[in-house]
């Protein structure tokens, strides 16, 4: 059935939309920009901040242009002086209640306030300063995530993220009118809620109210410190993203300048996280064929479906909301973590550094990550394992910081012993990629053949749909594994937590037929998570996707047993996956947690 | 045209019929047939906002669902009302049967009334009449369950679609519309949201038919209403009034002879002086350019004892806490109307900037996402533009 078509008048311009669409939209399809501040594509409407109203003619108020559907007939003006006026105000009252201190904030030139304000010229304080007189705080206590009031301006992104996207509601609106704020419940400290640090709040505030716990400074200094080691890991996501800070479109990769420009920094090992998304694809795959023998042959009582753990947020989100399930967990440790363990024990021990002098740094394109590395767990090595966790946004500070001319930069190389990587590990980065690298991998441990899909690429895991299923069916297996013949694994793939909420309850109900989850907390996996550049959104998630793949189909190497650092460290040092060795440095456990 | 007089009603707490006597008749006639008469009738809603109630149950009507709700909003927070308390303590029984009725037009089943959590000690009371009402209900097979759902104490739930959020467990924040709550309401169902005295009067209407209905007050603004008169009065109480008397017919029959302002429909209202008094209605159509205020019925008068500075003040500091704190205009502009004028009272401002704060008033009526926000500025424009020298001095 066609769509029903509305006829209206937009600036003078008729044209025709189809029914539902609102007014924003259909400016926006006639190249109009409306400025916004509470509307996010990647959350329903809210209609709160004001900013986007319009003038409609015989209407007594001006709407807002995100709120309200196009009728037939309407003559809308989008920039009429009554609307520029009322915009001004509106304007005028955020900023009247708003910490303009923009030379001090993190967000400066990347904030939608003051984007707008200068767009506006809100450049005389017209309205009294509130913010004097109110006690607003900044809440440091989390290891991730701060929140700053000052800089608030109530447009609930953020606890619409929360909601809609993660299902976890750390956030809300309390109190009314003067005193109406965003808070945790109870106005506790964020440390202290149910919060998983996943950052998705930070991707979508416009303003700097929430940013993530930064480290640059200290990171700097133990640079410049000569009797200090610094080695870095960079995460797959982070290559195809870190651009956007420095000057390129969505989509473009910047592996190589990524590795020189570390280097410039002065780190003294420029590693990557790649190799140890490789290694957790060796451990994890051949856990989950161990649980399958346990299952099926020995008869055990083995948690299954598996989850995957790479993702820092989904690890806290299923400790505080599902802890009856956590030894459907991978017990592997993130890529981040292996990563750290093995710097300060197998790499220090094949560069002769002194475990004690290296400061280990991971640039993640995540704000789990920083609490994760926190964990109490992650000691293995005999010391807090990775010692600073930066977003990808901290180090597209660094490198501006540095003075280094970044687009200019000849492209570097990772270095040796933890600097080799596969397709397959890089593709970790994105949702699904952990799946499709895990198969290519178990597949062929299995069969001793390649996965059967053109070019490796097993499509039906990849996509930006909430969840996704799969299946393989194997057959002709080697006589090792005959248990597993003409066994038929099923998978499923989930990102953003409400996603992996559904999963879940389906599992609580004794209906989920999988033998293997992946879970990653963020949209669209890594490449959208909460330390990546902001803006976001589902256009921008996808381009960084297909840079991902991109690389993967340019790399030679695109298997994780194929990793020549992955073979040389099972040969000098863990052994074989599930080895003890692994055991001891790879593997973790979880801990259960309370839901308030 | 305005009517010559002053002139009492007695409908609402009329005792020369009984609810189930006109319910007996009204619920054998065709539902399009009340509709009709309601609409014939010119009857708006009398908590405010004025839209026409025939229409409104229309409107939830035509609209095809399994599952259809009526509530009644009894969540009576304008300052200076207090007349649905009246009601429901007095004639209760005829709430139920305006909900009785809207029941039988819309077809919805269920029925709550949104009650003020002030008003909590009504509950025992309404609960008997419930439980006679039900009885009724079975008697003229009518499939409709009316139940009692307690408020939490926000001004802002009385404005319908925050009403409709903090029954459904949310926050008490007003929606945008469209979807209007006959077309999306409770849990996304068509609801009819009406005033305790809406009803009253959509079953008085039944009983005296609309023409008699429409004979009183004028154009756009039919029938009688009832008014809470409180301030500088000598006679402070509840009255029904036929709609479209002069503010100087009013302040005759009510005021302490030296009254200098009325503020009409409460701290969301306008304020008249006393130069207004004979050019001013009361009732529905147009704002102060038409000289006709509309009201929910709050009616406060002030005489020249009072500082208008303070009664301004009373009605921001009111605002200031009770704004939901959902949009920009509102939260943001209370605040600084409020701070505003205590600034240029302490000579932090200029007098000037008076006019800057008259501006944002017309920003905050024209771009609050709510009704209530589009209004709460109104006290602020009518007192400074008529009493401007007493925010200075």
């Amino acid at each position: 059935m066609a769509e029903k078509m509305i006829k209206l008048t937009i600036d003078g311009k008729v044209i025709s939309v189809p029914e539902g669409t609102t007014l924003f939209e259909a400016a926006k399809l006639e190249k109009v920009k409306i400025p916004t501040l509470c509307y996010h594509q990647d959350l329903c409407v809210a209609g709160n901040c004001r900013v986007c109203v319009v003038e409609v003619e015989g209407w007594r108020v001006l709407p807002a242009a995100c709120a309200t559907p196009a009728m037939e007939g309407m003559v809308v003006f989008t920039n009429s002086p009554k609307v520029r006026r009322a915009r001004k105000d509106v304007l005028a009252l955020l900023v009247s209640e708003h910490s303009t201190q923009c030379t001090t904030c993190y967000r400066s030139t990347n904030c939608e306030l003051q984007e707008l304000a200068a767009e506006y010229n809100i450049d005389n304080e017209i309205y009294l300063n509130l913010l004097k007189d109110k006690t607003f705080t900044v809440d440091d206590s989390s290891w991730a995530i701060e929140k700053d009031e000052t800089k608030c301006i109530r447009c609930q992104r953020c606890v619409r993220t929360c909601a809609e996207l993660q299902k976890v509601n750390a956030l809300d609106v309390i109190k009314k009118g003067a005193d109406m704020k965003i808070a945790t419940f109870f106005d506790t400290v964020m440390s202290d809620v149910v919060c998983t640090n996943c950052g998705q709040c930070i991707n979508r505030c416009p303003t700097g109210a929430l940013t993530e716990r930064r480290y640059i400074d200290e990171i700097w200094e133990a640079i410049g410190d000569p009797n200090k080691h610094v080695a870095v890991q960079t995460a797959p996501a982070v290559r195809v993203a870190l651009g956007e800070m420095l000057g390129y479109e969505p989509g473009v990769r910047v592996t190589g300048k990524m590795a020189a420009a570390l280097k410039h920094l002065g780190f003294d090992s420029v590693l990557d996280t790649d190799f140890s998304a490789d290694l957790t694809i060796m451990e994890e795959g051949h856990e989950l064929i161990d649980r399958l023998k346990r299952k099926l042959v020995d008869g055990e009582d083995v948690a299954l479906p598996m989850f995957t753990s790479c993702s820092p947020g989904w690890i806290k989100f299923i400790e505080h909301a599902y802890p009856d399930y956590l030894d459907h967990l991978s017990t592997c440790k993130s890529p981040q973590q292996m990563f750290g363990a093995l710097l300060k024990t197998y790499y220090a021990d094949k560069k002769k550094i002194d475990p004690k002098s290296i400061v280990s740094v991971s640039v993640m394109p995540c704000s789990a990550k920083k609490y994760e590395a926190k964990r109490i767990e992650m000691n293995d090595s005999g010391m807090q394992d990775v010692d600073y966790v930066m977003t990808t946004r901290e180090l597209g500070h660094m490198i501006r910081q540095s003075g280094v001319n970044f687009k200019e930069l000849k492209d570097g190389n990772f270095d040796k012993f933890m600097g080799d990587s596969t397709g397959a590990a890089v593709i970790f980065g994105a949702t699904g990629g952990v799946m499709e690298a895990a198969l290519r991998t178990a597949y062929e441990v299995l069969t001793g053949r390649e996965v059967p899909f053109d070019g490796l690429k097993i499509t039906p895991v990849r996509g930006m749909e909430g969840i996704r299923e799969a299946s393989i069916k194997l057959e002709n297996v080697l006589p090792d594994f005959s248990f597993l013949e003409g066994i038929e694994v099923k998978v499923a793939i989930a990102h953003g937590l409400t996603n992996a909420a559904q999963i879940m309850d389906n599992l609580v109900i004794g209906e989920s037929p999988y033998h293997f989850v992946e879970v990653m907390a963020c949209p669209g996996g890594c490449i959208g998570g909460g330390g990546q550049p902001i803006p976001t959104n589902a256009e921008i998630r996808k381009a960084r996707a297909a840079a991902i793949y991109d690389e993967d189909e340019k790399k030679v190497l695109r298997k994780s047993h194929e990793n020549p650092d992955v073979q040389r460290i099972y040969k000098d040092f863990l052994g074989k996956p599930l080895g003890h060795k692994s055991h001891e440095l790879l593997h973790t456990k979880y801990t259960r947690r309370e839901r308030v | 045209m305005a009517k010559q007089k002053l002139k009492r009603v007695d409908l609402i707490f009329s005792k020369d019929c009984t609810c189930k006597d006109i319910l007996a008749v009204a619920l054998k006639r065709p539902k399009e047939e009340i509709v009709k008469d309601l609409i014939d009738s010119g009857l708006k809603g009398r908590g405010g906002a004025g839209f026409p109630t025939g229409l409104k149950w229309k409107m939830a009507m035509e609209e095809k669902s399994n599952k259809k709700y009526v509530i009644c909003n009894a969540d009576e927070g304008e300052p200076g009302t207090f007349k649905d308390r009246e009601i429901l303590d007095r004639v209760g029984l005829k709430v139920l049967g305006g909900m009785a009725l809207a029941s039988y037009v819309t077809g919805a089943r269920e029925g709550f009334i949104y009650l003020r959590s002030e008003y909590k000690f009504l509950i025992p009371k309404l609960e008997n009449l419930l439980e006679k009402f039900h009885v009724w209900m079975d008697e003229f097979d009518l499939d409709f369950k009316v139940n009692l759902f307690i408020g939490g104490g926000a001004y802002v739930c009385g404005e319908e679609t925050s009403l409709i959020e903090s029954m459904e467990g949310k926050r008490g924040e007003p929606r945008n519309k469209p979807p209007y709550p006959t077309n999306q309401g409770y849990l996304g169902k068509p609801t009819v949201v009406n005033n305790v005295e809406t009803l009253v009067y959509a079953l008085m209407i039944m009983y005296i038919g609309s023409e008699k209905f429409k004979s009183m007050g004028f154009e756009g603004s039919t029938g009688s209403k009832l008014f809470s008169v409180s301030g500088d009065t000598p006679k402070a109480g509840i009255y029904e009034l036929e709609l479209g008397m002069t503010l100087e017919q009013f302040v005759k029959e009510f005021g302490d002879g030296d009254a200098k302002a009325v503020q009409v429909g409460g701290a969301s209202g306008f304020c008249v002086p006393r130069k207004r008094f004979k050019e001013t209605h009361i009732g529905y159509q147009g704002g102060l350019e038409g000289f006709s205020l509309p009201t929910g019925g709050s009616m406060m008068i002030f005489n020249s004892s009072r500082s208008m500075y303070n009664v301004l003040h009373n009605y921001l500091d009111f605002f200031e806490e009770e704004s939901c704190g959902q949009c920009t205009p509102c939260r943001v502009g209370c605040q600084q109307l409020l701070k505003g004028v205590e600034a240029v009272k302490r000579g932090e401002k200029s007098q000037k900037y008076l006019d800057d704060l008259l501006r944002l008033s017309d920003t905050m009526k024209l771009t609050a996402k709510c009704g209530l926000g589009q209004s709460v500025a109104n006290s602020f424009s009518s007192i400074v533009e008529n009493f401007r020298e007493e925010m200075i001095y």
